[in-house]
């Protein structure tokens, strides 16, 4: 770690630092390592922490305002923690044409949330995404990374009041 | 890596079948995965194990008609079975010698199948997309190793151009000139990257492609680095795909292994290897200048062109781009020869295209038809109409970029000239099948939405131009629409498309202009009657559309 001595310590003795580490040394701390550590970021802690954008900035030699950017412009990272729990409304083409639409409805008024938030409690995240490419069993939604298709809005909300206990 | 040696390695590995011809094949691609073929897997190994039936259990890829799933196939004879669950294990395997339970059978007589040309597709459903091994035995590598061996890359340039095949993300342009560009431009740096961002709602035909048979994809990337000079590439794939990652993952490392990447590749000096980009869920990164970026760990923002990525492209260095689908479609073409692949197909559109084929429609899944097929065959054949009870009204090509075809066209040569002719495009192969319960008016105001979101933001035309554009269709929906609201519509449709900077500004207004076209009384409806028919928008007298 000689040469390491410009680049800034570890935030925390976290394990998982080490392994966001390990992403940009595989890369030679190269600028264009970014995105690639940034998900590795989001794989370990589950959403783009500041001091984690700080840190990665500060190793990869980029400016803070570019990690920023980066991290907002790709819908895949998030800024927020997440949810003990994920529902997500599939809102592709095929998805939309059997009426996915009411079914993000129905998970909005359940969770008393929109859209991109979670419940106050941390409990359930409500997220929409463009297309997960299950057009075959639309409208398809994913729960905590399972897909389930042919949804209803019943079983939806029968799912979703599950997590509540 | 030796032509010998390939030959061993399929060889055993037909052998190994063959002491067991008896095999059931479960799809594990994400559609079936998520009705849990998994578990059916597991089910079906453990009765195997338990009875000490003479069988084979395999996870393949996917087997084209996803709405029946889980599917599995049971060999020899390719008996496909629907709807297949972890209890019908012991069954089925009761019942090998009559390959399962009647009850379970999905013919593959009927058209969904026989009307299929399969060369991209031809492994999927049969692999294990998980073992070089089968791929080396379904002929896989071998057009590689001839290349290598045989052929300059002059020549694969030109066998490419000779199959007439055009780039399949899309656009169409003709394959074998943009390998000839980039193997013309000097440089000793050159870069291959396959394009596996498939941001079209509606679309799964690469994640498919690249779950079902990865080895195919690696294939064409190599012999296209070979043809164009290229050392290094890589495959931009969407972060939403995490099984394609996985399976992708496995097959570059175990085309190292048996030397098909790396240094002297079979024995030559030709040195190539790639790696793996992970997107961000960004649709724009879909266009070639903005993926590059986006591999260069940037905002994935398209710059002007020229200079073209086949002069100047990621680190300003020869870049060639395509497709999944577009490589996928090598091997094939150089193991059988341009020619054959030119007897494909139609005047100007050869080979064949592979379609996610899904919304009203009742066979929904992954077909692959030769080019110049109708509408009609694959909506009312192949797809077998649209649910009883309702009327088919349209069908949608290209994603947010293509436009809705109306009835009347159904007869229509699928090619890249004729979709385009009619207001649409051929797109990456999304095809969705709308009924008469779809509002045009609300389709081409979701269309909007989702350019809106997807705009990158950095020309002014597509970024102000799609948010105004989805206000006025809003307002159409909402029933505040005035009359000259169209006008301004149409004006801006036209402002977009000629002023944006990238296709993604450029063919944003397509869904809007060509649901003008063919249901224009539709938007009047909307901004005069306030009345929507197909009773999806809230424009006022909604009462008498449900009545």
């Amino acid at each position: 770690m000689g040469i390491s001595s410009k680049k800034p310590p570890l935030p925390s003795d976290d394990k998982r630092w080490r392994i966001v580490n390990g992403t940009m040394r595989r890369h030679g701390f190269a600028r264009d390592a970014l995105i690639e550590t940034l998900h590795t970021v989001q794989e370990s802690f589950g959403y783009l922490e500041k001091p984690a954008l700080k840190f990665v900035a500060e190793s990869l030699r980029v400016p803070l305002s570019q990690a920023y950017g980066v991290a907002t412009f790709y819908h895949y990272f998030t800024l927020k923690p997440p949810g003990r729990h994920t529902c997500l409304v599939c809102l592709g083409t095929a998805c939309y044409i059997k009426g996915a639409n009411q079914l993000l409805a129905a998970a909005e008024d359940s969770l008393s949330i929109k859209a991109g938030e979670t419940t106050m409690d941390g409990n359930v995240a409500l997220v929409s995404a463009r297309c997960i490419g299950s057009c075959s069993m639309a409208p398809a939604l994913i729960f905590d990374g399972e897909a389930i298709g042919n949804m209803s809005e019943s079983e939806l909300r029968k799912r979703l009041n599950r997590w509540k206990d | 890596m030796t032509a010998e040696e390939l030959e061993q390695i399929a060889k055993e590995t037909r052998l190994r079948r063959e002491e067991t011809p008896r095999e059931l094949n479960v799809c594990v691609a994400a559609g079936c995965l998520s009705l849990h073929s998994d578990a059916i897997k597991t089910a079906l190994e453990n009765e195997v194990q338990r009875t000490s039936a003479r069988c084979r259990v395999r996870g393949t890829g996917c087997m084209g008609l996803c709405s029946l799933g889980p599917l599995v196939s049971s060999e020899p004879g390719g008996i496909l079975l629907k709807g297949v669950s972890d209890g019908d294990a012991g069954e089925i395997v009761a019942n090998l010698e009559q390959a399962g339970p009647e009850r379970l059978r999905c013919s593959r007589e009927q058209p969904f199948f026989q009307s299929q040309t399969n060369i991209v597709l031809e492994n999927s459903g049969k692999v294990d997309p998980e073992k070089i091994d089968e791929y080396v035995a379904a002929g896989g590598y071998q057009a590689l190793l001839q290349c290598l061996t045989e052929k300059t890359p002059a020549e694969i340039v030109q066998e490419v151009s000779k199959s007439g095949l055009r780039g399949r993300g899309g656009a169409g342009y003709p394959t074998g000139l943009k390998w000839g560009t980039v193997a013309k431009t000097g440089g000793a740096t050159k870069y291959v990257i396959c394009n596996a961002d498939e941001g079209d709602p509606g679309a799964f035909m690469d994640r498919s492609v690249l779950e079902s048979d990865p080895h195919r994809v690696l294939e064409g990337m190599i012999i296209a680095a070979y043809a164009v000079g290229a050392t290094r590439g890589y495959v931009y794939v969407r972060a939403e795909y995490p099984l394609a990652i996985k399976r992708l993952v496995i097959a570059i490392r175990e085309a190292r292994k048996l030397g098909f990447l790396g240094t002297q590749i079979c024995n030559t000096k030709f040195s190539f290897d790639l790696e793996i980009r992970i997107g961000g869920g960004a649709f724009v990164c879909g266009e070639e200048t903005a993926l590059i970026a986006s591999i260069e760990g940037r905002r994935g923002t398209p710059r002007p062109r020229p200079p073209f990525p086949a002069q100047s492209g990621l680190w300003e260095k020869p870049t060639l781009i395509n497709n999944v689908e577009t490589y996928a479609n090598i091997p094939t073409i150089l193991r059988r020869g341009g020619e054959w692949y030119a007897r494909l197909g139609s005047k100007k559109s050869k080979g064949t295209k592979v379609f996610a084929l899904s919304g009203k429609v009742k066979n929904v899944g992954l077909i692959e038809v030769p080019m110049g097929i109708t509408l009609r065959e694959i909506v009312f054949e192949i797809g077998g109409g649209v649910p009883e009870g309702h009327t088919f009204k349209a069908v949608q090509t290209g994603g947010p970029s293509g436009g809705c075809i109306p009835e009347q066209f159904l007869d229509l040569p699928v090619d890249y000239e004729s979709l385009k002719e009619v207001g649409s495009i051929m797109g990456s192969g999304g095809m969705i099948v709308m009924d008469d319960s779809a509002c045009m008016v609300n389709v081409a105001q979701y269309f909007m939405e989702f350019c809106m979101a997807e705009s990158c933001g950095k020309c002014i035309p597509c970024r102000a131009g799609t948010a105004q554009m989805f206000e006025l269709l809003t307002r159409m929906t909402k029933g505040t629409a005035i009359p000259r609201d169209l006008e301004l519509l149409e004006e801006l449709c036209d402002m977009v498309s000629s002023t944006s900077l990238c296709g993604l500004g450029q063919s944003a207004p397509n869904p809007v202009l060509s649901t003008l076209r063919y249901f224009r009384e539709e938007y009047t409806e909307h901004i005069i009657q306030k009345r929507c028919r197909a009773g999806v928008c809230e424009c006022g007298n909604s009462a008498e559309v449900t009545a």
